[in-house]
């Protein structure tokens, strides 16, 4: 995709302007559905309101900016890089600009999603018409008030000049361009001009942030709004059986204690208050389905793996062969626990449910999903239901799933109050839609000191890799080549969690060709680059990365990393993996206190194309290779007769400053259109230090999380 | 349920409250003064800090009913209008990701530089381990906590 694609591009479908009777002007438009040809607006402009656009831009009198970011915010960024784009293309100071959260009702509005690392992906070109398209509306109006032709004009930082020199700001003329004709063609910039884009943009956020104004989730509260704290089965595979709520009424401040379902709802006038009356229920569980634990999800997989039950999803050649062939075959299984998201901000949601409408407000990674699955809940008609998202403190997938707005919903539907139902730790530790537990068996062939065959096999609890995945690396690049799948289905709820599938795959499948590297005697890196050469000019479209991209992206780590030039004393770790569209190599240096592995710093490239915000570009990347590292180095979670084992932070390990490396991240420099980077900087972490583990031990970590591994680990004593 | 006066951001303030009840839930529910965060409620992750009589706290595992003749300040007050050395600091080095647990960063780091005006790296490190970032923002907490350091 190049960066000036500008065709079939119809504006007059996605965009809409009207005069605001405050003042100023008001620019509607679709920004996911812009660049589709089937997007229809309505005629009448009066209609113009949240039901058919998720994203505006208001320009006062005075041309102060305002743009409602249409995205959910879970910490990703997109609150400040989407604006940022259309303030490049409207050719405004940044200054000048105020980003406000959309506020979004469910009739008839978009799919909005955070998730996949899509948004700056899909949003680049529809923002950066949108942004220019306005700017053009402007120009046009300055045009007409001087009686000149609008190519004669020239507008920069929210000031349009004639020939003359004559100036007008843009709030002297958006009266006039509201009532304009949307242009059919509007001129995007070269990217050498871009003054926004590529220069730090501080989170839009930060003032709130540091000085603790509400803002979250758990944050909103409205007058006589009651705290819900809610009892579930404490094991999958349980039902409610019988409840005592005596104890739970008599706390101070219970007002009321409701069953629905297999849950049981406390609800008081403070959270602490909610939280002790749920403590307080007594409550028996029966038998709905058996209780499952890691031992045994432990043995199913591996079952599956000796098994022949496989779904294959891709093949390529003959591995069969290949194996039978050649000069040595080498086999290693990976293992991983079940993760729960954690993320900071314990799952909360507000409901209001009343005859007239649904009020709904909270962290949602997805509004409209949610919405519809309330309004079928509850009987009700969608477009009965107003939602409003929260920032998110963080999201990592968990709030995808929306459970905890039905919940809200469902108990403000039997309490006719406002409620706002607020997790605990350990509720939202056990209550969780985990990471699945996965195993990867790999074996490959090697033949003339090439690698000539490649099987991968999948065994997950209750999914398996979706879409391109078994097309990633090393796919067109080994000339026998299968990847197969096997499943195991389970009644612990599981779900995507940071870089799905790949978050543990990439560690797999990078430590193994560490493994092969050593086995060939070749440098880790050289390995790599020799086999991305057999897919650089591949004519297989179900290839998705980029063999050319993934190499520049390789070699620019191997020379900010001083690969195999590093000091005495410490020990460096390769990988590389391409996910949500992104390409990454990394690098962890590692040195040893008394034995014990000190993971010191990692330096990554990555190739995410046009680089929006770099400082925000930086955050993403730092975090996720440390996210990353953390849950490979110390994420453990398993369950027993269908319970959680682990329920707090006292028992369940996050990385912490102590045990942070330092993160360099470099950019590849180039101009092909953005994608994101809430995901790809997190895969090839692990496989980075457990290689780095490796030189330093010459220990080959085949289990997460690592830490179990090295204290088990002999050379340890 | 009883009464107790406490001083909050240098105001003397009323509430009523279990005597049990958690400083964290009284600043939140009672005192609307959210910027203190729900993180575990077990004292594990930090985001619930906040300063008595200048000692960075866990204000989930204080009672309202022992904090008598003390100065409570929360993230509302550590400065008048945000310019703490180190939430300029925050804001210098755009510190936050997803911005929950940063309010009991800024607490720790601020009760931390009080006492230590020049730390070294490790004692920077040290200090901080005690908060969880989720996001993983700890590269820039740590540089942020140094030139915080700087302008105090």
């Amino acid at each position: 995709m190049k960066l000036h694609k500008n065709d079939n591009f119809s504006r007059r479908n996605f965009l809409k302007t009207s005069v605001l009777a405050s003042g100023g002007m008001l620019i509607g438009f679709n920004f996911l559905t812009a660049c589709k040809p089937e997007a229809k607006m309505p005629v009448d402009i009066a209609s113009l309101n949240f039901n058919d656009f998720n994203a505006f831009i208001k320009i006062s009198d005075e041309g102060y900016v305002t743009i409602f970011s249409p995205n959910p915010e879970i910490g990703q960024g997109v609150k400040t890089s989407m604006p940022m784009i259309i303030a490049e293309e409207l050719d405004v100071e940044w200054k000048t600009v105020t980003v406000a959260q959309g506020i979004l009702d469910t009739k008839n509005y978009t799919r909005q999603v955070a998730g996949g690392s899509q948004s700056i992906r899909q949003g680049w070109d529809a923002l950066r018409q949108t942004g220019a398209t306005a700017k053009q509306m402007l120009v046009n109006a300055a045009a007409k008030k001087w009686n000149v032709d609008a190519t004669t004009l020239k507008a920069s930082k929210g000031i349009i000049t004639n020939e003359k020199g004559e100036k007008l700001g843009y709030g002297a003329v958006v009266k006039e361009a509201a009532l304009l004709e949307v242009p059919e063609k509007a001129q995007l910039k070269e990217t050498k001009d871009f003054t926004i884009i590529g220069q730090d943009a501080i989170n839009v956020d930060i003032d709130k942030i540091i000085t603790g104004e509400p803002l979250f989730g758990l944050d909103y509260k409205t007058e006589g709004m009651l705290y819900a704290s809610v009892l579930r089965p404490p094991a999958f595979g349980q039902k409610l059986d019988t409840y005592d709520d005596a104890k739970a009424k008599a706390v101070n401040g219970v007002s009321d204690v409701l069953k629905f379902g297999d849950k049981i709802a406390v609800l008081a006038s403070s959270t602490w208050a909610a939280m002790k009356g749920k403590k307080a229920l007594s409550a028996t569980w029966k038998t709905d389905s058996k209780a499952e634990s890691t031992e045994k999800h432990d043995k199913i997989l591996n079952k599956i793996l000796d098994g022949k039950d496989f779904d294959v999803r891709r093949e390529d050649g003959n591995i069969k062969k290949a194996f039978s062939t050649a000069d040595k075959v080498i086999e290693r299984t990976y293992n991983s626990p079940f993760l729960p998201h954690n993320c900071m901000e314990p799952m909360n949601f507000y409901a209001d449910v009343t005859a007239d409408k649904i009020h709904l407000v909270g962290p949602i990674q997805t509004p409209q999903w949610t919405a519809n699955r309330v309004a079928k809940l509850l009987e009700r008609k969608v477009d009965e239901i107003h939602l409003e998202m929260t920032r998110m403190g963080g999201g990592f997938g968990r709030r995808l799933y929306g459970d905890f707005a039905l919940e809200a919903a469902e108990i403000s539907n039997l309490a006719k109050k406002p409620i706002k139902v607020v997790f605990s730790r350990e509720d939202d530790m056990t209550a969780g839609t985990y990471r699945p537990a996965i195993k990867y068996r790999i074996k490959a062939s090697l033949k003339d000191g090439k690698v000539t065959g490649y099987h991968l096999k999948e065994a997950a609890v209750n999914g398996n890799m979706y879409g391109l995945i078994p097309n990633f690396f090393p796919a067109g690049c080994i000339p026998n080549y299968k990847v197969e799948t096997g499943n195991y289905k389970s009644n612990i709820t599981t779900g995507a969690w940071r870089a799905p599938y790949t978050n543990f795959l990439a560690f797999a499948e990078q430590s193994f060709f560490d493994e092969l590297a050593t086995e060939l005697n070749v440098d880790a890196i050289q390995l790599r680059l020799d086999l991305l050469q057999n897919v650089k000019n591949t004519d297989d479209k179900r290839i998705e990365y980029s063999g050319q991209r993934m190499e520049d992206t390789i070699k620019l780590v191997r020379e900010k990393s001083n690969w195999g030039k590093n000091a005495e004393g410490t020990y460096q770790g390769f990988a590389a993996y391409y996910s949500h569209n992104t390409h990454v190599a990394e690098v962890a240096e590692i040195e040893l206190k008394d034995g014990i592995p000190v993971i010191k710093k990692v330096t990554v490239a990555v190739d995410c194309g046009v680089v929006v915000n770099p400082t925000g570009a930086k955050n993403q990347v730092e975090g996720g290779v440390i996210d990353g590292i953390g849950h490979a180095m110390y994420a453990d979670f398993s369950f027993k007769d269908g319970k959680p084992e682990y329920k707090n932070f006292d028992k369940y390990r996050l990385i912490r400053m102590g045990e942070t490396p330092k993160v360099e991240v470099h950019f590849v420099q180039n101009n092909l259109s953005p994608t994101g980077l809430g995901e790809p900087g997190l895969p090839p972490a692990g496989g980075a230090v457990a290689n780095a583990i490796n030189a330093a031990l010459g220990k080959r970590l085949y289990n997460q999380p690592f830490v179990n591994e090295i204290k088990k680990s002999s050379i340890l004593g | 349920m009883p009464n107790y006066t406490l001083n909050v951001n240098g105001k003397q303030v009323s509430v009523t409250a279990d005597a049990d009840t958690p400083l964290l839930w009284v600043l939140r529910d009672e005192l609307n003064l959210v910027g203190t965060k729900f993180g575990c409620g077990i004292a594990q992750c930090g985001a619930c800090t906040v300063h008595i009589d200048g000692v960075a706290t866990r204000s989930c595992q204080i009672q309202v009913s022992i904090l008598d003749n003390t100065k409570i300040t929360t993230i509302e007050g550590l400065s008048k209008d945000g310019n703490h050395p180190v939430q300029e600091a925050w804001k210098e080095i755009d510190v936050p990701q997803c911005g929950y647990c940063q309010a009991g960063q800024i607490m720790t780091a601020s009760a931390f530089l009080a006492e230590n005006k020049n730390p070294s790296e490790e004692e920077i490190r040290n200090a901080m381990h005690g908060n969880i970032c989720r996001c993983a923002s700890y590269n820039r907490i740590e540089k942020a906590v140094k030139v915080a350091s700087q302008k105090m």
